[in-house]
């Protein structure tokens, strides 16, 4: 197991200089001079020609990638110039709330959705079914940022049960019970969509596999029915479901974005929506990456999860 | 083509969807000619005003300006960007598979590891770094979207093509001379068009999507000029004051997302052949019991008594007789062989018993069976379940397919024990080793450690046979053990049955194809042909004296060990479909013997005490 772990780690480094790669190349397209696009067209030259230096924009493009490629593997992902502090200080301090949000969500989807699907299977063409399907088939049309507001306007400022946004109240609070109250609505705005997803997927799954002989097998040694979805159908399901819950964690990943404008929730995707608003391309270029490496962790995660599963897989 | 557009209209959502989006498209292309009022005029002093006040439908948003006019100028933008995203996505992409796909070796490696790369990025952070590069704007937003989904279409169409390219098609028009851009334009791209049509409809809404999600977050559209996106963006800040500002263009968003979702997946269905054919089998505990007769009353014969038993499969408005008032017991110690073609229902009758038809489409609609006197097509599911196994066991051909193939061995045979004896796991694994010591299997201590793909076929079905026997059941029903293994494995196999029926005083219903394989292990048989019982007897006497003339010519399949060089007999013809069966004998059109009275009506099994035979010209009169 911990040899499959260090393969897999291993080979996420080519993917990582692959991201690195693609940020740089599109970051290298900026139309004209990029320091003149940073500063602003009422930059003095001299400040423009600094700037270009300080980036090393004077050198060929290969120089230059290599340099923040380095510069990145020491930890200085540069100095973000709207916020006139260290951009990694920046990422780090918000990652955690975009973490709590996103983690809490796919923790929700996953859990909701496979049960969904579960009860959908046992239950084909039932009430039960056609309900789930209905409800999925409206949760995965609605765009996630609209059915934010909209949840605002219900529960925040109708019915006054939550707050409007935000990650913590202003005065008092900043506990857990605290935290709990403000997130309830982002996440759930944020967990629908992909909810909705897994449900489907994890429906089709286990329909194909309760029609496989195994099912008969264990229902004809007199396993109760309940152990015989629960444990056996599901268990083989979750084959084809593991790797769907890794691209959806993607999804949520990206729907973050759109949540923590709408709710107001300090993490990395708000602050990439105000650094590119603010032209603050190094912020971007930083969060980007950071962003993106953490993603190709969570999936080397998901592969040794299904390899823990799957016996047949060769570790 | 026309089966696949009824089967999508038959699929009401589907049309509700296409209708939705018809209407769309059409308002959004008429929207130029329609009395609208200026979309970006503003008027500050008529803001905010009501849905349905005078002269603005939807009410205004905030600096004033008809929000009728700006939801229809604005889905035509949205719509409008969003398919130009999915035509130069789909464009890009498929152009980048087409070639990847068609040259294959190193160019195709180096592209897809690139594709690879994009797709590791969850898409917005692309997007959102697309768009940084390229500054805000609704034509950069366009072009991020469409980058972002370019790794999609070239994942399918390459895929597509590599499968296309190695065909004959393309060798011949590369002899006949043609450059690659001329068989790539004129070869390939026709036949992969249908597949980029689909992959674009069914990203056609998400992208609409994104760009809407791009120009919420003020990246996309700028002011005053506005998609959907930047209407429910620009709406937010007064969300608390004036919702309706924002759930105007929120509804539409839905609206079209909902119905391009109906419609896809009415696409999807209607192309999908297991929903065409209608044969979906639905997983349910216990097969579906609906008796319409009176059932049977117990006539004591047997340990398991199977009575007038009828299993039918309803698949639309069709009706498979599967299994047709079979009658069958065995008693303890005794093995009973039944024997037939695939198809003759001999494997239905037995999963009846226990309830283990797949149903639907399974059906028990007649007949009874009876364990020990007890009726269990009227048993509970919990009374069913505790003779599951305990009482009545199955042993499965095919073990690959019928063990699980996410545990191991020996936790299967724990679970079989632990469904029906509360024992501690030690106790239970010490039980499984000691079956697998019983069935033959070396190293068993080991071995329970195994994976079903960790072992070879005959280790494998002896794990089905000791689990079977983990509960010491009192009838063993085998469908067809021995087919899948070689005859050495076999002979093996039905030896080990054979002792412990004879040791531990089982009961045995042997199903099988092979009247080899009955001789060697049955006391009496039973041949069974399009769902019904043809004869049955002793064995000895039927291999001898076989009085139905199916058996005679079954039996003529079979190569005799030792008996030279001798033509094998096959039957001619296929065994009818059980659907729709004509009056009297099944066998007839495939039988030498048969007179027009073998299909006037109802032949009753008739015969001696023990041989009976359902057949008006019998090759042996029975006495």
């Amino acid at each position: 197991m911990g040899a499959y772990i260090l393969k897999r780690l291993i080979s996420a480094v080519p993917v990582l200089l692959g991201i690195t790669i693609i940020v740089f190349l599109i970051m290298a397209m900026i139309p004209g001079d990029p320091a003149t696009a940073i500063l602003g067209s009422y930059a003095t030259p001299e400040n423009v020609e600094k700037l270009n230096r300080d980036l090393g924009l004077d050198q060929p493009l290969i120089n230059r990638y290599f340099i923040w490629l380095g510069n990145m593997l020491t930890g200085d992902f540069g100095r973000s110039y709207s916020l006139n502090r260290p951009v990694l200080d920046e990422i780090l301090d918000r990652f955690n709330a975009t973490l709590i949000l996103a983690g809490v969500s796919f923790v929700m989807c996953s859990v909701l959705g496979i049960l969904a699907g579960v009860v959908s299977a046992t239950r084909q063409y039932g009430f039960a079914d056609k309900a789930i399907t209905f409800i999925v088939l409206i949760g995965i049309s609605v765009p996630s940022f609209f059915l934010g507001m909209m949840m605002i306007l219900l529960f925040a400022v109708n019915l006054r049960l939550l707050p409007v946004s935000g990650m913590y109240a202003i005065y008092g609070g900043g506990d857990l019970p605290d935290l709990a109250r403000h997130l309830i609505m982002p996440a759930t705005a944020l967990a629908v969509v992909a909810t909705g997803v897994i449900a489907r997927l994890s429906r089709s799954a286990m329909l194909e596999v309760l029609r496989q002989d195994y099912i008969r097998t264990a229902r004809a040694k007199g396993v109760d029915e309940r152990r015989v979805i629960m444990g056996h159908a599901l268990r083989a399901a979750m084959v084809s479901i593991i790797p769907v819950l890794g691209i959806q964690a993607g999804f949520v990943l990206s729907g973050s974005v759109y949540i923590e404008i709408v709710f107001q929730w300090p993490g990395v995707g708000r602050m990439l929506v105000d650094a590119i608003l603010k032209r603050d391309i190094i912020l971007v270029q930083g969060g980007v990456v950071f962003v993106a490496g953490a993603y190709v962790f969570f999936n080397i995660v998901v592969d040794v999860a299904q390899s823990l599963l799957d016996p047949r897989i060769k570790t | 083509m026309t089966t696949f557009l009824k089967l999508l209209f038959r699929n009401r959502l589907a049309a509700v969807g296409a209708v939705v989006l018809a209407a769309i498209l059409l308002l959004a292309l008429i929207t130029p000619i329609l009395p609208l009022a200026d979309p970006d005029v503003t008027a500050t002093a008529d803001r905010f005003q009501r849905p349905f006040s005078t002269g603005h439908l939807l009410g205004t948003d905030h600096l004033g300006r008809d929000l009728l006019s700006r939801l229809l100028w604005g889905t035509r933008l949205s719509l409008a960007v969003g398919i130009v995203a999915a035509l130069v996505a789909a464009t890009i992409g498929s152009g980048i598979g087409i070639v990847a796909g068609y040259f294959g070796g190193r160019t195709d490696n180096i592209i897809m590891r690139g594709v690879d790369m994009l797709m590791a990025f969850p898409y917005i952070l692309l997007a959102l770094a697309i768009v940084a590069a390229l500054g805000p704007g609704l034509m950069n937003a366009l072009i991020a979207v469409a980058a972002v989904n370019i790794p999609f279409f070239a994942r399918n169409i390459r895929g597509v093509t590599v499968g296309l390219a190695g065909r004959e098609f393309i060798d011949a028009a590369r002899l006949a001379g043609m450059g690659h851009t001329r068989i790539i334009l004129t070869e390939l791209l026709p036949n992969v068009l249908s597949t980029i049509v689909i992959a674009m409809s069914t990203t056609v809404g998400w992208m609409i999507l994104e760009t809407a999600g791009l120009s919420f977050l003020g990246l996309g559209s700028q002011p005053p000029q506005a998609d959907l996106g930047s209407m429910l963006g620009e709406a937010r800040s007064a969300l608390i004051t004036n919702p309706h500002t924002s759930v105007v263009p929120g509804i539409m968003i839905f609206l079209i997302v909902m119905s391009i979702n109906l419609l896809g997946d009415g696409v999807r269905d209607a192309l999908d052949p297991r929903l065409r054919s209608g044969a979906l089998t639905r997983p349910r505990a216990v097969t579906l019991v609906d008796r319409r007769g009176n059932v049977p009353h117990a006539d004591q014969k047997g340990l398991l008594n199977i009575q007038q038993l009828e299993t039918q499969f309803h698949v639309g408005p069709r009706v498979y007789r599967a299994v047709n008032k079979v009658s069958l017991h065995v008693n303890p110690g005794e093995a009973l062989g039944v024997i037939g073609e695939s198809g003759s229902g001999k494997s239905v009758t037995a999963l009846s018993v226990m309830g283990l038809v797949a149903s639907p489409p399974g059906v028990i609609t007649g007949g009874a069976v009876r364990y020990e006197g007890e009726d269990l097509l009227a048993a509970s599911y919990d009374s069913l379940r505790r003779k599951r196994g305990n009482n009545v066991a199955y042993i499965f051909q095919d073990p690959l397919s019928t063990l699980h193939p996410l545990y191991r061995v020996g936790d299967q045979l724990i679970e079989a024990i632990q469904a029906h004896h509360k024992v501690p796991d030690a106790e239970a694994k010490a039980r499984a080793i000691e079956l697998l010591k019983a069935v033959r299997i070396p190293n068993p201590e080991s071995r329970i450690r195994n994976f079903p793909h960790e072992m070879s076929g005959g280790m494998r079905q002896r794990v089905g046979i000791a689990m079977a026997l983990a509960n010491d059941p009192d009838v063993i029903i085998a469908d067809e053990p021995t087919t899948a293994l070689d005859v050495t494995v076999q002979a093996q196999i039905l030896s080990l049955l054979d002792d412990l029926r004879r040791e531990r005083g089982l009961a045995i219903i042997f199903i099988t194809h092979d009247f080899g394989v009955v001789a060697q292990l049955c006391d009496r048989v039973a041949v069974m042909y399009a769902g019904r019982i043809v004869e049955e007897g002793p064995t000895a006497t039927i291999l001898e004296h076989p009085a139905h003339p199916y058996t005679k010519r079954l039996m003529a399949c079979v190569p005799e060990l030792g008996g030279g060089k001798r033509e094998l007999a096959a039957i001619p013809g296929l065994p009818p479909v059980v659907s729709d069966l004509p009056p009297g004998c099944a066998f007839a059109p495939r039988c030498t013997k048969a007179t027009e009275a073998c299909q006037q009506g109802e032949i009753d099994l008739a015969g001696t005490a023990t041989h009976t035979v359902r057949c008006i010209h019998p090759e042996e009169e029975l006495a």
